[in-house]
């Protein structure tokens, strides 16, 4: 009687956990075909205007001909900055909340915030960045008070990650090096950070990644409808991609005409990102590599 | 120079107050050749006390070994020699700790050189993700030296204080985690030596090697303690028994008997002591 019973739960046992683990493979499932879906559509619509010539010449005729040059450049100048502004400001953040600041209320409240601003919509970092950076830093509409905004989005993200690459290094080899006399700062330099680099890096393009395809945190702070020049310095305003496929498909006087720009533009953006964390996965292996041998 | 007499005069007067309060605790005390000492140390981490009013004179050179039960401080107490404690947020001491004649906790002293003439070797080796010549280095680097010959020379000088030079001398230049635990274990004692400390701390340096590898630290241990001073914190009785001149022991936070090793292990004063090394409990 014992072992029917045994016997029965071990199959009812097995009975859940089978139901259990086709309804987590049936969510992954259903996960890549959207994805599949999403990236198929775009590339069918899109795939047919791509050529050379939709990548390095600007619009036409009312931006119903030509290419997508400017809000290609505009948008790898926009992350320039964005990279430039809030990497270092975000790494060393995470430095300090890691390795220097004494835990407590005080790191606590901070941490707090930054989740807090992860949560904020991007449409308010942008009316921020108007105010802040266009209005009162007097950037006025341009590539570095955009990159100021999208850099701010991105520095929870930044921060985050730096912080858990940064927790990830063993205390033992602190404790080393604190022992043989190094001082805070070295032992950050020398030991903890080559140690977490490709965590951070990856992390941040990331988020990077993230921000490039933003729209609303650069609508209102410089990125331009229709620009038939580059931008040629940090206050000039520029083209986006994102702002440009968010006018080819909502706003231009003549859209059906316009539609598959619009889907060539989703296709180079999505590519874009899609580098962007190609490249990240693909440093963390580097790192990891030289992580497994030791150096 | 009348300066630095007068120095010398109080720093041994003072001594021999000390010496005069502590004369129950040390046999045989010498004051002349003190290298730590421990007054009436109380430590805390946040409200919880973890040493009770220790106090203890270590000779120096030779190897004063620390046993007793997990949890009864003897590592807080080995941390609290070079100021790791300082590390963990939270503590707090009291009491006075004087090595070569400075307290290392008045305000002023700096943890740097401290933590550089009292080098430390953990229970787990610890090698950074380096080459075996860049965690020899890493050391004298941090402390200022660029010249390649003299890093040269102390990267070879270092290696064979660890007794590991002639195992690695081919691959200096090949990662540190690929040597054995115990070979990385000696590579940390090596790489301790490299800058030149005086006193050489070790946190249950075997626990975590195999018995041969803790042969071979234990014979390094001996030879370094011609030259060194060894505070060794150990599980192991036996090890403690082997290798150490002096021996203290500790339980819960409190240091017990603190005499010659012979003496401890063959007739202790305190029956605690003696219960413990029979094995009655811990």
């Amino acid at each position: 009687m014992k072992d029917i019973a045994a016997k029965r739960r071990v199959q009812e046992w097995r009975g859940s956990e089978i139901i259990g683990f086709w309804l987590l493979r049936f969510s992954l499932i259903l996960v890549l075909i959207i994805l599949g879906l999403i990236i198929l559509d775009i590339v069918i619509k899109g795939a047919g205007v791509i050529n050379w010539e939709f990548i390095t010449t600007a619009p036409r005729s009312g931006m119903t001909e030509g290419g997508i040059f400017p809000a290609l450049v505009g948008t790898i100048y926009v992350t320039l900055i964005t990279i430039a502004f809030a990497v270092p400001l975000g790494v060393a953040a995470a430095i300090y909340l890691n390795e220097y600041a004494v835990q407590g209320r005080f790191t606590r409240l901070i941490r707090m915030s930054l989740r807090n601003l992860a949560g904020v919509p991007s449409i308010v970092f942008g009316l921020f960045g108007m105010a802040v950076f266009v209005k009162m830093f007097g950037f006025g509409p341009s590539l570095i008070a955009a990159g100021f905004t999208l850099g701010l989005l991105t520095l929870p993200v930044t921060v985050t990650a730096a912080e858990e690459a940064l927790v990830t290094v063993p205390r033992a080899y602190r404790a080393g090096a604190f022992a043989l006399g190094a001082t805070r700062w070295q032992v950050v330099r020398s030991v903890v950070l080559p140690r977490a680099i490709p965590g951070i890096l990856t992390g941040t393009i990331l988020g990077l990644a993230r921000a490039a395809g933003e729209t609303a945190p650069i609508l209102a702070t410089g990125a331009a409808f229709f620009l038939p020049f580059l931008p040629d310095s940090v206050k000039s305003q520029f083209m986006a991609l994102p702002y440009h496929l968010f006018i080819m498909s909502t706003q231009h006087h003549n859209l059906a005409v316009v539609r598959p720009i619009a889907y060539g533009t989703a296709l180079v953006l999505v590519a874009l990102v899609c580098m962007l964390n190609l490249v990240a996965v693909l440093l963390r292996k580097r790192y990891r590599d030289r992580v497994e041998k030791g150096l | 120079m009348q300066i630095f007499n007068m120095g010398i005069s109080n720093a041994s007067r003072i001594e021999k107050d000390v010496v005069l309060q502590s004369k129950a605790l040390i046999d045989e005390s010498d004051s002349a050749n003190c290298e730590v000492r421990v007054e009436n140390l109380n430590f805390y981490y946040g409200s919880k006390q973890a040493l009770f009013d220790v106090s203890i004179e270590i000779k120096e050179k030779g190897v004063a070994a620390l046993i007793g039960p997990s949890g009864c401080g003897k590592s807080t107490f080995l941390r609290v020699l070079n100021r790791m404690n300082d590390l963990i947020s939270g503590t707090r001491m009291e009491g006075r700790v004087i090595i070569h004649n400075q307290d290392i906790y008045s305000p002023g002293v700096d943890v740097v050189e401290l933590r550089k003439k009292i080098g430390m070797v953990f229970q787990q080796p610890n090698p950074f993700p380096k080459s075996i010549y860049d965690n020899i280095a890493y050391g004298p680097r941090i402390h200022g030296v660029k010249n390649r010959r003299q890093l040269d020379q102390v990267v070879e000088e270092s290696l064979r204080g660890g007794a590991l030079w002639d195992e690695v001398k081919d691959r200096l230049h090949e990662p540190a985690l690929a040597l054995s635990g115990g070979q990385q274990q000696r590579l940390c004692i090596a790489r301790a030596l490299a800058v030149q400390p005086r006193i050489l701390l070790m946190d249950e340096p075997t626990s975590a090697v195999d018995p041969i590898a803790t042969q071979r630290i234990e014979d390094l241990i001996r030879d370094l303690c011609q030259n060194y001073t060894i505070i060794i914190v150990t599980h192991n009785m036996q090890q403690a028994a082997r290798i150490s001149d002096y021996t203290g022991f500790f339980l819960q936070g409190e240091m017990v008997e603190w005499a010659k090793t012979s003496k401890i292990f063959t007739k202790p004063e305190d029956q605690r002591t003696e219960d413990y090394i029979t094995g009655r409990f811990g």
